[in-house]
């Protein structure tokens, strides 16, 4: 049961890497280029039908997947290398500088990313740079917290005790005994952020928020599809649906990897 | 008690504080302003600086800062340079919406949630648990508005039984607003719950492992019965944090929703407003909403003390 969550995790999130990876190198057609064959039906030779515009939506559908692993990527990439030093710096240093740091964290955390997104976009203009400064910043707090509440649990430990008995310095100790002791707790956040990520990439360019026309993202065909829900109501499925999985595949691989690595977790998760 | 209240009070007034330089530093300390926004690109600098010193934006960012957060202290958000409407008048005639879209969100979330996350942790082990997580672990991930555009598909576009969109005021006709509302909500609650369902089940696993929950099964307690009469107020301890950080989650659920059903809520402001660039009813209206869910994040605080009898004791 565990390791199924785990291994349809890695299938689903290996499917996406796939489709983003490979519309970097081949699309059944141009994904941007208008054409007359509008509001084709699924069928042969464009297998998932056409759009408004007559494009072929599986082309589409193969950008989007490269442009929500790059949002995912680099916002949840940003927010772990300014998140999860500054939670260890709290944990190891403590007193005020702690204090500070999680205050600022539960700020941070009450400020919904849609906000921050919607204020980015009024000072700088929409773009996929917005949306990724957005969610990575609204990110932050999650990997610092995981990062903190691992490092006091380390610091307590013996092994580090030791360690400072030796005459190992500070750095020493976050570089040696502390980071790799939390590594684990941190790719797990990784996974569930990705996750989040993607529904965030997607709202932003449901939205308009995100990264602007004519790129397209699963967030804009959605809400493409929504002008021809009375004509072409199945357009609605695809990007609607190739979210859902992304997600989900990330959220299982997640969790699969948390229960993998902490035995402890598995009656209450 | 009184130490601790004050002790939130105190943490509440520095988030806000905090929230309110980060809105107004992202609007006002960065290139592009309002004056850029006004004139255009192809602006000239000398005509840039007249219309800065007009609005006032040549002078310190420290003073602007607390012109603006002393304004609304005493309820005056600021006035927008593009069309001189005073943001709380945009903002008055579409709270409604978005709060009862919220509201309604929620209690509907809970709804849904409570008894199927207790049935979840009740039969933990049998398939109507695992359906019921699984099912939970599938609506997670689904985004608000796919859910948003299939009800409407279904409910709206082929069996033609509610309104695709738009939106009826309570006091105009109670009838029409309640029918309006039904697909947002439902959107907005479900999607909800698939996160609180699994809150839910923790929770009251955590009740089944504990002694009194043992000992009322032992004198011949029905397991729901045990559940509803010593879980529910020891897992709401833990829920009221979890609804309380949900409510920033429907805000911004509400604010997608607005827009799949065409409703003209805060959400659908805020994005006119971010298109046109008129910074002012923006960072006005963001920090509407972020008085909001800190107000709501403190009060579920407060009620702790209220739910739990322990924390009462706890005054020292």
């Amino acid at each position: 049961m565990r390791k199924a969550q785990l291994n349809i995790g890695l299938v689903l999130v290996g499917l996406v890497i796939l489709a983003g990876v490979l519309s970097l190198l081949w699309t059944p057609y141009d994904p941007i280029r208008v054409t007359s064959n509008r509001l084709l039906p699924p069928g042969w030779p464009h297998l998932l039908g056409t759009d408004g515009m007559g494009i072929d939506i599986a082309s589409r559908l193969l950008i989007g997947a490269r442009y929500c692993l790059i949002v995912g990527v680099i916002s949840v990439g940003v927010a772990a290398v300014v998140g999860v030093p500054l939670g260890m710096l709290a944990g190891m240093r403590g007193g005020w500088l702690d204090e500070l740091t999680m205050r600022v964290a539960d700020i941070v955390y009450a400020f919904p990313a849609l906000l921050l997104a919607m204020l980015l976009a009024a000072a700088f203009g929409a773009s996929t740079g917005t949306a990724m400064a957005a969610i990575g910043i609204a990110t932050i707090p999650a990997f610092a917290r995981i990062a903190r509440a691992g490092t006091l649990q380390v610091v307590a430990s013996d092994f580090v005790l030791a360690a400072k008995a030796a005459g190992t310095s500070r750095w020493g100790i976050a570089a040696r005994h502390v980071f790799p002791n939390i590594a684990p707790l941190v790719g797990v956040q990784a996974s569930v952020g990705f996750a989040m990520a993607i529904l965030a990439e997607a709202a932003l360019s449901y939205l308009g928020l995100g990264t602007p026309r004519p790129t397209p993202t699963w967030g804009a065909m959605l809400r493409d599809a929504q002008d021809v829900w009375y004509t072409q109501p199945v357009q609605a499925l695809w990007p609607g649906l190739s979210i859902a999985l992304a997600v989900l595949g990330f959220n299982l691989l997640g969790d699969g990897m948390r229960d993998v690595l902490d035995p402890r977790l598995r009656e209450v998760k | 008690m009184a130490l601790r209240i004050a002790q939130k009070l105190g943490v509440f007034a520095l988030s806000l504080i905090g929230a309110s330089v980060l809105i107004f530093l992202i609007t006002n300390a960065l290139p592009g302003n309002v004056a850029h926004v006004l004139l255009g690109t192809d602006a000239t600098p000398d005509a840039v600086a007249e219309l800065e010193a007009q609005l006032g934006l040549d002078r310190p960012i420290a003073l602007r800062y607390l012109e603006w957060i002393s304004g609304i202290a005493s309820g005056d958000f600021g006035t927008s340079p593009l069309s001189g409407d005073p943001v709380l008048a945009l903002i008055t005639p579409r709270v409604g919406v978005t709060a009862w879209l919220v509201a309604l969100g929620i209690c509907g979330s809970l709804i849904i949630a409570l008894p199927l996350g207790m049935l979840a942790a009740l039969k933990r082990r049998k398939w109507q648990g695992l359906a019921i997580s699984a099912a939970a672990q599938f609506g997670m991930a689904i985004p608000v508005f796919w859910c948003g555009i299939i009800f409407a598909l279904v409910f709206a576009v082929w069996l033609r039984v509610l309104p695709p969109n738009g939106y009826v005021p309570l006091t105009e006709d109670p009838a029409e607003w309640l029918r309006h509302l039904v697909l947002p909500v439902l959107t907005l609650a479900l999607v909800q719950s698939a996160v609180l369902i699994r809150y839910v089940r923790s929770a009251f696993i955590e009740v089944l492992h504990e002694d009194y929950y043992r000992t009322a099964r032992a004198i011949g307690w029905t397991p729901l019965r045990a559940l509803l009469r010593h879980g529910v107020r020891n897992a709401a301890i833990s829920l009221v944090t979890v609804v309380g950080l949900q409510l920033s989650s429907s805000l911004v659920g509400a604010i997608v929703v607005e827009q799949v059903y065409n409703l003209h809520g805060l959400g659908s402001l805020l994005l006119d407003k971010v298109a046109e660039r008129d910074l002012v009813v923006v960072q006005g209206t963001v920090m509407l909403l972020v008085l909001a869910v800190l107000l709501i994040n403190l009060l579920v605080d407060l009620s702790y003390q209220l739910i739990d009898p322990r924390q009462r004791g706890r005054q020292q």
